[in-house]
């Protein structure tokens, strides 16, 4: 159901600072919304998002109901080796997603 | 006898004018009591302990107008080195009006390279948005922007 893109270049030379961007569709309702009947419609949202390379871990939020629908998160970091970037989506009704990519460092 | 005609035509006028001048301004919603400045600095509070909150270093990249509060896109930098002992640890986003003062979290290292991060975020009304990094050398430093939203977020109905 859920799906995950990844941005991240394939190559880079040692030291580059790289972009990484990352989008989850999840619809992240806030728990404050009503239906038409007056029902509060429970929270679902992504809570943590996790990014780690060759094992440690880089970059990390927390996330709230204020990040919009189908979470869009970018950041930065320094290409040191060529390995693998390992992404994890944490949330509410046991909400758990984890997607990879593949980097070469010359 | 024809210029008090005039002057009541006049006064009509001008009050008419002015009262579409005040219907042209938008109508409150009611809407759930949400966050104030008080929970925002109270939510400060929790990440910055007594710490002193510095103005500057950082970025906050957010358009001043938005249509849809539902998605809007937010950017924050920060000016530090992002060598092993100078580097941003974290950058916290607070608003000011939404449900809820808190935005996000965003932990950083000196692996990062450049301290900058940008995400989509929500506006359930027109407000401030503070954006504050953590250094390594443990000060607060923190940039603002005002947003005026024409269509909010979060709290309308769900068909």
């Amino acid at each position: 159901m859920a799906s995950a893109l990844i941005n991240v270049p394939k190559k880079a030379k040692r030291g580059d600072v790289i972009e990484i961007k990352t989008l989850m569709s999840h619809i992240m309702e806030t728990g404050y919304r009503r239906t038409a009947s007056g029902e509060l419609v429970p929270r679902d949202i992504i809570t943590s998002f996790t990014c780690r390379y060759n094992g440690e871990e880089i970059f990390r939020a927390d996330l709230f109901p204020a990040i919009a629908a189908n979470p869009f998160i970018t950041f930065f970091t320094v290409a040191t080796e060529s390995g693998k970037f390992d992404f994890e989506w944490i949330g509410d009704n046991g909400f758990s997603e984890t997607a990879s990519a593949a980097i070469t460092v010359e | 006898m024809r210029k008090s005609e005039g002057s009541t035509r006049r006064r009509f006028l001008k009050f008419a004018g002015s009262a579409a001048v005040i219907g042209a301004v938008p109508v409150v919603s009611l809407r759930p009591v949400g966050a104030t400045p008080d929970t925002m600095a109270a939510a400060i509070r929790t990440v910055v302990g007594t710490a002193a909150v510095q103005t500057g270093k950082v970025k906050l990249d957010i358009p001043p107008l938005v249509e849809n509060g539902n998605t809007v896109p937010m950017t924050v930098s920060v000016a530090s080195p992002m060598t092993a002992n100078e580097y941003v640890k974290s950058i916290h986003v607070f608003n000011e009006k939404n449900p809820q003062p808190n935005v996000g979290n965003f932990y950083l290292g000196p692996r990062a390279g450049r301290a900058q991060i940008s995400t989509r975020i929500r506006l359930a009304d027109s407000q401030k948005i503070i954006a504050i990094a953590r250094l390594s050398d443990g000060s607060f430093w923190s940039a603002t922007a005002e947003v005026v939203v024409t269509l909010a977020a979060c709290t309308e109905e769900v068909i």
